[in-house]
């Protein structure tokens, strides 16, 4: 905790093992410090992030923006374990993750985080049930199948695609796509969801759809939510944006008036039918 | 993760992906088939030579007149006047010499009734059957008293009975004219087919040796000896000892005027062009199962992109690398065991097919079916394993981007 210039106290991250200090009511997830990611282009070296520090606590909803190259994708990926750091400590639950071997990295994926991709990902010719099942088939504790058929039914009934369960992806819209994917992303139960431009494929109201399921998510489950966006009116749906420019953090400020996506749905004229 | 459970995603994947499922398995189908029945054909053409050699009997030594020079100008073998009946004799009392039988061959025009037939006189010795194990098929053989009266009596080999009577006329008894002599029909020797060189061995006629030399020939001299040995392991010294006697007996000094060959000298002329030829059917076997383990290799690379971001993907949601190759790998056996058992199955049914409707020889090769498979399945498990090894040591973001 001894990176200099740390702008957030690191008090939060270890405040358990602490006993002098005011115990801090709400926990922090997700605190990175100094975290530096270069990739190799050819000959040049390209500095994506230069040193971010953010702290992020547990049941908050936060949405990150920036233009395109300003490393918010990076840092993302980094805080989702898909890749790792160049330098730099990032501490997920109080645990140093940039130290973790593959396989270690593999175990936080599976049960700590739900990762929502832009492009939905999701295995093709492949039905709806078993893309939401494919989390489980890599827990440590084994499933009975008739459980993992449960499970993944359940999450598909929580966002409202019961009755999509069979249906392969080329069968279904953008949003019930997305919305496959958010019950992936669900069913191991993880603490928290990172999200990276999941609404960057759909429409208005289908967006206004998935960013209520998020937020339904974040109150009732109390998970913590970490989204990417470049839309302004989308990030408004969190608690906290923080914008990225040329890999550093810009501004970090609380959301004034959050938008609620289930009244906004409510007052959107009725359309035919619900995507 | 449990093996059931990689065993249940790898079938899983093979499922989602039937197109190339089907093609990669249709490179080691085609591979492992034409290996099984190119060797099939090749090893069956070797082995029904080495049993027809076997039926003419490896015990079997041939001991002929060389060549003789008049006047510069040198015949060929069988024409020098130097081996005598009496040299038969002699050689009958070498030991290991079962039966033995001179010869003296002419063409002849043969003549019953209204049909007429041209076709090799050879004559021979009362043992002929028994060295070459070629009973007749109607009447008797010709008998020692026939041999030692120069008897004009004859044998008809079975396509100058058919050419003469019909097939199915009995003619033992009747007379028959050669080179316009009569000759008495004993027997009818019993169909024998081709020979190992390729002759008709029905297209003859037997007499006694005696006669041909006596009535239609007027020589003293016989053009060869057919000997046959005790023991097949017995023919090489046996055939030492005859050429050793026969040097005394014509007071030999430095080169030979007869020749002392035994069946499997001959033979082996015969077998080494049909391992040529066996080969030549490997390579070409060979070659498809290259071009077969090429198409495997294109289809596992041409699908990298695609199952690279599947990878990531497994990895993303927390597969660990161990899984994915697991899982990769039991895909890649899955498909080797499905389509090298199917390839087997089609190279011995083709290798049947060929033996039914076309009748040539075949005979499977364990060897060949073992390369075969074992070629086609380090061919798609490498391929299928060694790009899903690349690509799950990448970290996931960067197999999701794989393009």
């Amino acid at each position: 905790m001894a990176v200099p210039g740390c702008r957030v106290a690191a008090g939060a991250v270890v405040s358990n093992i602490k006993d002098d200090a005011v115990p801090d009511p709400v926990p922090t997830v997700i605190a990175t410090r100094h975290l530096v990611k270069t990739f190799v282009v050819g000959d040049h070296q390209v500095k994506a992030l230069r040193g971010v520090n953010l702290d992020v606590p547990r049941g908050e909803f936060l949405c990150v923006t920036g233009p395109s190259g300003s490393g918010k994708s990076t840092f993302m990926h980094i805080v989702g374990c898909l890749s790792r750091p160049t330098s730099g400590q990032y501490i997920l639950d109080g645990q140093d993750v940039s130290q973790m071997s593959k396989n270690e990295l593999a175990v936080v994926r599976n049960t700590r985080i739900g990762f929502v991709f832009q492009g939905f990902n999701l295995l093709s010719r492949t039905s709806a049930l078993d893309n939401v099942e494919l989390p489980l088939l890599y827990r440590g504790s084994a499933l009975k199948t008739a459980d993992r058929h449960r499970r993944a039914k359940d999450m598909l009934e929580a966002v409202g695609l019961a009755d999509r369960a069979s249906h392969y992806p080329n069968q279904l819209s953008g949003g019930q796509l997305q919305r496959v994917a958010i019950a992936r992303a669900l069913v191991n139960e993880p603490s928290i969801i990172l999200a990276d431009e999941p609404t960057g494929n759909l429409d208005t109201r289908t967006s206004i759809e998935v960013m209520g399921l998020f937020q339904r998510l974040n109150i009732e489950r109390g998970i913590t939510v970490v989204l990417i966006t470049h839309e302004h009116d989308i990030a408004e749906y969190g608690t906290r944006i923080v914008s990225f420019r040329d890999g550093h953090v810009v501004t970090d400020r609380p959301v004034a008036n959050r938008r609620t996506a289930a009244d906004e749905l409510a007052n959107l004229p009725v359309e035919a039918e619900a995507v | 993760m449990g093996f059931l459970m990689v065993l249940r995603v790898a079938l899983k994947a093979l499922a989602r992906n039937k197109m190339r499922t089907a093609l990669t398995m249709l490179g080691m189908i085609i591979g492992v088939a034409a290996v099984i029945t190119m060797v099939a054909l090749g090893t069956g053409a070797q082995s029904s030579i080495e049993t027809q050699i076997q039926a003419a009997g490896t015990n079997m030594i041939m001991v002929s007149a060389g060549n003789f020079m008049s006047g510069g100008v040198r015949t060929g073998q069988g024409n020098a006047s130097t081996l005598t009946p009496e040299d038969a004799q002699a050689i009958q009392d070498v030991p290991g010499v079962q039966y033995l039988a001179p010869g003296v061959n002419t063409r002849g025009q043969v003549v019953a009734g209204n049909l007429n037939w041209g076709t090799q006189i050879q004559g021979t010795d009362v043992d002929l059957p028994l060295i070459r194990s070629w009973p007749t098929a109607r009447g008797a053989f010709f008998s020692p008293a026939d041999v030692a009266s120069a008897a004009k009596v004859a044998v008809l080999g079975a396509v100058v009975h058919e050419q003469l009577f019909g097939g199915d006329v009995d003619p033992v008894g009747q007379i028959i004219r050669i080179n316009n002599q009569p000759f008495t029909i004993s027997g009818v020797m019993s169909s024998k087919g081709q020979s190992g060189m390729g002759q008709d061995q029905d297209d003859v006629v037997y007499v006694p040796y005696t006669t041909v030399m006596k009535k239609l020939r007027g020589i003293t001299y016989v053009q060869n000896i057919t000997v046959s040995a005790a023991s097949a392991a017995d023919t090489a010294p046996t055939a030492d000892r005859i050429a050793a006697l026969l040097r005394t007996r014509h007071q030999i000094v430095d080169e030979d005027d007869f020749m002392v060959r035994t069946m499997e000298e001959m033979a082996s002329v015969r077998v080494q062009a049909t391992e040529t030829m066996t080969a030549l059917l490997a390579s070409i076997a060979g070659v498809s199962l290259l071009v077969g383990g090429i198409g495997i290799m294109n289809i596992m690379l041409v699908s990298v992109t695609e199952r690279t971001r599947e990878i990531g993907l497994r990895l993303a949601i927390g597969a660990r690398g161990r899984d994915v190759l697991m899982q990769f790998l039991v895909e890649a056996i899955v498909l080797s065991l499905v389509g090298g058992s199917i390839g087997i199955a089609l190279g011995l049914g083709l290798s049947e097919g060929v033996t039914l409707w076309m009748s040539w020889p075949t005979k499977v090769s364990p060897q060949a079916v073992a390369v075969a498979f074992v070629f086609a399945a380090i061919t798609g498990v490498f391929f299928g394993f060694y790009p899903a090894r690349k690509a799950a040591a990448l970290d996931p973001i960067d197999a999701l981007r794989f393009e």
